[in-house]
């Protein structure tokens, strides 16, 4: 029988058992619309602007391991959906993004709401297609979700023209579509496992860092195998985080621009750093000049050989699928074991280093205050009554980080944010695409007053759906980390950090059917989350939480400097 | 230092804007460029003149083969190689420069292909430094037009490219 290229969309999303589709319609994509409106497998959730239907689907994603979907129309529909897929881009999600195009005759005409969505997305795609014959239709849909979900993972868009849409063709949905260009190494080299392996047999000073790499292959419970059989200290990036368990004494904390003192330290002063699915990224270990003056031997695992010394030269390169490399890793090492070659026993010194280095207690704050809420102590109190279970999605800038510094993770794929890209407005749809993905679970957004109005028409959506999220705005009336840079390093001019003519959020929750709270005082705080979660569980909720207005995400290691050259507080400046 | 990338490419549209859209993006250097079908038409081959340090060239080496439409993608200058590169040139061509022209021709065995009474078109086949040398040797005021394809390139011996 023949279908319409509109049905075959949607009969290749049946096929890859899609659930949930994010999307936005328009002119180019009614008759997708059309045959979505015909069936009953394929849910459509309708955001309230593109950039949020990527974003959502981006986090069903992130939360789920599966490959989101978005549906956006031609022209304008792209261009908002651009900032969604280049954030997804960044932090190497698979998504598969579908676009509608002006019909095939039209192309190049300046048509109405027509761009070169395959031109103005070929930086921030992994891969895109353009379809221009409804032949093609079911093997690029499939050749997209097999790009998207292997080998590094990443966005794909399919643009499909209207007349395609329109047009009839027989419908095959291919069981595989070999690409002889395509073929993402799996295995790592055995050889040069085994090189790693003695490197880490030898070390006295070792370090664990790992990335989002360990996220996507799903290599937690491998990751933490391996460490725990090893013994060493272990820290996660931005990205990375519940990659390791947090409640775990090896674990140090976060490195980087905002990493703790213990883990920017290890990494600097290790003999053996074995990397894995992370990439010396620039918030990570700062100048990468500095970060070489100390000695050490690098493994570095990754299933991308470009991330592999780029940044940093590195003396055991694995390139392989992490979770299949550290199976084959902590095998080896139980064979050592097994023959009573034990880790050096310098390792027991190196801890004693560590332990020096923890009494900095280097995120402490001024927890007793009772007078101004202390954003950290909303992000803790958070932690306690969620039972450091929930999903946390976050925006960017202070308040990021300080849930990435307090909400302590220690399961693989609940902590979502923008990592590479660094968008704000992503917490409120990242909510979204968690709590669909994930119904029943605990999903709260930690925010900001800035980073929540980017995307605030979401709420909107929320409603329509009876999605529980719970979002937790630290509002400090500043744009905070661009107010903190402001106050370091330009002098504490403050221009357009500040955030006047706020409006009342918790008549905008309300205006949009949702709870909102407004919390003023640390007594308060705990209260209010307990509402949250337990009296308005079914409810969104809007907790928009004054905070200490001038309050720094410590430590900090300055753009351009040095990773152990850290600031700890404000005795520093 | 200079580096002859050669690249199988799918002959798909847009293949050529995803192979310089890397370039651009990463800034990365493309001294000249060329592309054409191979004799399975499926396949387009494509040389890379660029220079860059040793870490550049395994940076754009590894961008590339991560591109879906890249089939295989070497650097030439790893083994020995022939690079030849072709350029037509129009000259002044009056008086007793005629001569003088037709001399510089066969002394870098060019060949004249097209006359006029004032001119003469010259075409030339060598590597890039052949060629330079050829337009340093004449007046630079008897240059009218020039036009290069930039290298092509292939290794020598039984080495071969091939998906």
């Amino acid at each position: 029988m023949e279908l319409t290229g509109a049905e075959i969309v949607v009969r290749c999303l049946q096929e890859e058992g899609i659930e949930h589709i994010f999307g936005y319609p328009g002119g180019a994509v009614l008759y997708i619309y059309d045959a979505l409106f015909q069936q009953e497998s394929v849910k459509h959730i309708l955001v309230r602007h593109e950039q949020a239907a990527v974003h959502a689907a981006d986090a069903y994603s992130r939360s789920t391991q599966k490959v989101g979907v978005c549906l956006v129309t031609s022209g304008p529909g792209v261009t908002n959906a651009v900032t969604g897929i280049a954030t997804a881009y960044m932090d190497s999600i698979p998504m598969v993004v579908i676009s509608g195009q002006v019909p095939t005759h039209a192309i190049g005409e300046d048509a109405f709401q027509e761009c070169d969505t395959v031109g103005i997305t070929r930086p921030c795609v992994k891969h895109n297609f353009l379809v221009k014959d409804i032949k093609d239709l079911a093997a690029t849909m499939k050749k997209a979700f097999v790009i998207a979900s292997t080998g590094r993972p990443g966005p794909v868009l399919v643009d499909i023209p209207k007349d395609i849409t329109r047009d009839r063709c027989r419908f095959e949905y291919p069981k595989s579509v070999p690409m002889r260009s395509y073929n993402p190494v799996v295995k790592g080299h055995q050889g040069q496992i085994r090189k790693a392996v003695q490197l880490l047999l030898q070390a006295e000073r070792p370090m664990v860092y790992t990335g989002g790499g360990v996220i996507l292959a799903n290599a937690a419970p491998e990751l933490n195998a391996l460490v725990d059989l090893l013994g060493f200290p272990v820290t996660n990036t931005l990205m990375g985080l519940g990659g390791y368990r947090a409640s775990s004494e090896q674990f140090v904390g976060m490195p980087g621009m905002h990493g703790t003192y213990e883990a920017n330290m290890a990494m600097q002063h290790c003999d053996v750093l074995l990397a894995v699915g992370a990439r010396f990224d620039d918030r990570v270990i700062g100048n990468p000049k500095h970060f070489a003056q100390n000695p050490r031997k690098i493994i570095h695992i990754d299933i991308d050989p470009s991330s592999i010394s780029k940044r940093v030269k590195v003396d055991v390169p694995i390139v392989g699928d992490v979770r299949e490399c550290l199976t084959e890793f902590s095998a080896q090492l139980q064979a050592a074991f097994g023959a009573g070659s034990r880790t050096h026993k310098g390792v027991q010194a190196w801890w004693q280093q560590i332990n020096e280095w923890r009494k900095k207690d280097c995120l402490k704050y001024d927890r007793a205050n009772r007078e101004v809420i202390k954003p950290q102590y909303v992000v803790e109190k958070l932690w306690e009554i969620t039972h450091g279970d929930a999903f946390i999605t976050s925006d960017v800038g202070q308040h990021q980080m300080w849930a990435a510094q307090f909400y302590r993770f220690d399961k693989p794929r609940r902590w979502i944010n923008s990592g590479g890209l660094g968008t704000m407005g992503v917490g409120l749809p990242y909510a979204m695409g968690v709590q669909l993905a994930n119904p029943g679970a605990q999903v709260a957004c930690i925010t900001g007053e800035g980073s929540i109005q980017m995307c605030i028409q979401e709420l909107s959506t929320c409603k329509q759906y009876d999605l529980p999220v719970k979002v937790i705005s630290l509002n400090n009336r500043y744009l905070g980390m661009v107010r903190q840079w402001q106050e370091i390093e330009y002098g504490s001019r403050y221009s357009s950090s500040y955030m006047e003519a706020l409006p009342d959020f918790v008549r905008l929750a309300e205006a949009y059917g949702h709870v909102g709270i407004r919390v003023e005082r640390p007594q308060d705080v705990e209260p209010a989350l307990r509402d949250a979660f337990g009296k308005y569980k079914d409810r969104t909720v809007f907790v928009d939480v004054i905070t200490d207005q001038t309050e720094n995400v410590w430590p900090m290691v300055q753009g351009g400097k040095g990773l152990t050259e850290m600031l700890l507080g404000s005795e520093d400046l | 230092m200079k580096h002859i990338i050669s690249i199988l490419i799918e002959n798909e549209p847009g293949a050529l804007s995803r192979v310089v859209g890397l370039f651009s993006a990463r800034g990365y250097n493309i001294e000249t460029l060329t592309v054409a079908p191979t004799e399975d038409r499926s396949l387009s081959r494509m040389t890379i003149v660029t220079s860059g340090s040793d870490d550049v060239i395994e940076q754009i080496t590894k961008h590339l083969n991560r591109l879906i439409d890249v089939v295989k993608v070497v650097d030439l200058i790893e083994t020995p190689y022939i690079e030849r590169e072709l350029m037509l040139i129009k000259v002044r061509a009056v008086g007793k420069e005629r001569e003088e022209m037709k001399r510089m021709a066969d002394i870098f065995r060019g060949r004249v292909i097209d006359v006029t009474d004032k001119s003469y078109t010259i075409e030339l086949t060598g590597d890039g430094v052949k060629l330079d040398a050829f337009i340093d040797a004449l007046d630079a005021t008897a240059i009218l037009e020039t036009v290069r394809t930039g290298a092509s390139g292939i290794a020598r011996g039984e080495r071969i490219l091939k998906a």
